[in-house]
Parts: structure tokens; sequence; C-alpha cells
């Protein structure tokens, strides 16, 4: 394993506002990764459970939000004996800065892996300026 | 008991080791080490049925062809890769919390397992294995003969 450990153990979100849900299962903040590249920014986020049908995103002002739902499952004739993680849906979210363009935003779920790339503004792209000697 | 290395379930519960865990916690707690304690990756959690065994362990974004599990007795152990992106020059992370790297489990089943027919199945990121008892291993009923 790498350098440093990481607590595994899923934490529990809370609500950005006062709000209830309609469902009454447990919501998890999902473990994310983000990084930047020249020309976007990538989030990956760890949704054990979910898959490309129970996944959406929404895009409101400057806060980007996941949700992932999971079905629990249960199987016939078996009972639970020992537990390490609890199944719920999972939820949260971002704030986006200026320079991501709101129309390319690409996302994929892969066994699990929810991976977000946010591309950047093309006139932000284009800010570098070059400095001439004299 | 939670340890890395063998770890077993199906024990009745056993008040000095409760002790001895809580002791353990409240030492992770204060000690501010607490990240160094975390629990083994991936996590499992086991159904138990009069057949056998079923084990499901949320480990996304691996590879199900570079994972491997192994049955030996009565001990399973998983083993894996959890890749990580590889970042070009100039480009850094905001934040890392996603476990990456190298994993090993072993977990002790209450019976010898029948490793023939031991099945894995790599779906939305969870793993599911299930473990049926070895028929050497399971319980003979004796019939009472009466005079």
């Amino acid at each position: 394993m790498a350098t440093e450990e990481k607590d595994i153990k899923k934490k529990p979100a809370q609500n950005p506002v006062e709000t209830e849900r309609t469902r009454s299962r447990k919501v998890f903040l999902p473990k994310v990764d983000i990084y930047e590249t020249k020309d976007s920014i990538v989030l990956i986020a760890d949704m054990p459970g979910v898959d490309e049908n129970h996944v959406d995103m929404t895009l409101e002002k400057n806060i980007l939000t996941i949700n992932g739902q999971v079905e629990p499952q249960g199987f016939p004739g078996y009972g639970a004996a020992y537990a390490e993680y609890d199944v719920g849906d999972y939820q949260r979210a971002f704030t986006i800065s200026d320079e991501v363009d709101r129309d390319r935003i690409d996302a994929r779920v892969k066994n699990g892996v929810l991976r977000v790339t946010l591309h950047k503004a093309e006139q932000v792209k284009a800010r570098k300026i070059a400095i001439k000697a004299e | 008991m939670f340890g890395p290395g063998v770890w077993r379930f199906g024990r009745i519960a056993d008040p000095v080791t409760d002790m001895q865990r809580l002791q353990r916690e409240m030492n992770r707690l204060f000690s501010g080490a607490s990240e160094l304690y975390g629990h083994d990756f991936p996590p499992v959690n086991v159904w138990r049925g009069e057949d056998g065994v079923i084990v499901t362990a949320e480990a996304p974004g691996i590879d199900p062809e570079k994972v491997d599990i192994s049955v030996v007795g009565d001990s399973l152990t998983l083993s894996g890769v959890r890749e990580r992106d590889v970042l070009k020059e100039g480009e850094s992370y905001h934040r890392q919390e996603r476990k990456q790297g190298r994993f090993t489990r072993t977990l002790q089943m209450p019976f010898h397992v029948e490793s023939g027919k031991v099945e894995a199945k790599y779906e939305k990121g969870v793993l599911r294995i299930t473990l049926p008892r070895a028929e050497a291993d399971k319980p003979r009923k004796i019939k009472i003969k009466t005079e």
C-alpha cells in the first residue's frame, strides 16, 4: 500500500441545506480524487454499487452535485453474519470555479467508479501571457 | 481481531476482546494516528447460510482480471491492485481521498471450503464470492436407534 494509510470507512454525508430526503435510506459521502490538468479538471468518485442508470449529476449555478442510488441486496437463505460496510446512497456537492466550461462536462461510470471531466473554458486556457525580452 | 492478518468470524462475542477493542479504539482516537490503523481494504460483509457463506467486498475501480482469489482449507485470500491515474508534468491533485495500491486480505471461514465450487462475480465495483461448505466438513446427522 502507498505510504499514507487512508481510512476507508465511509463517512455519513451532511446535507448542504436543511432538507430531508423522501427516501429513508442512509447516505454516504463518496471518496473522491480531484486533479487538474492543463485543460481540464478530473473528478473521480468511488461509488460501489452504482451503475450508469443510478447516478445523476446536476449543475446549478456553480454547484455540481453528484447523486448515486444503490439498491441494497439480500441473499435468500443467507443471514448477515458480519459487516464492515453499510449500503446506502451517495451524495456530494462541489463548488465549481468559473473557469469550467458549463457545456462540456463528461461523466462515465465503470466498476463503481464515477469519472467526471470538467473541461476548462477556452478563454481561460488562453490566459497565459508571453513576456518578451527587451 | 480486526488487525491485518487472519481474521475469523462466527465466534460468540467475548467480553474481554470487546474491552480490548474499545481500549484500542480509544487509544486510536487520542493518539491522533487514527489513519494508521484504518480498516483493511476492501471492506467485507459476510452472509451465512446453511450450505456456505457469501462474502461481498466493496472494491470499486479494480480490474477483475487482476484480482486474485485463493482458497486454501478454510481461508480465503483476496489480493489485487487499484491503479492510480498517472499524472503528467504540470498536473496536480486538489484532493486525494481514495485508497490505492496493492491490497491483500485473508479471511478465515468457520468451515472448510469446497474450493472447486467457489464462485466469484464482480459487478458495479462490488465483488461477490460464494463459498460452499465442503461436503466432508458438513455436520452429520446421527440417528438414534431405539431398541
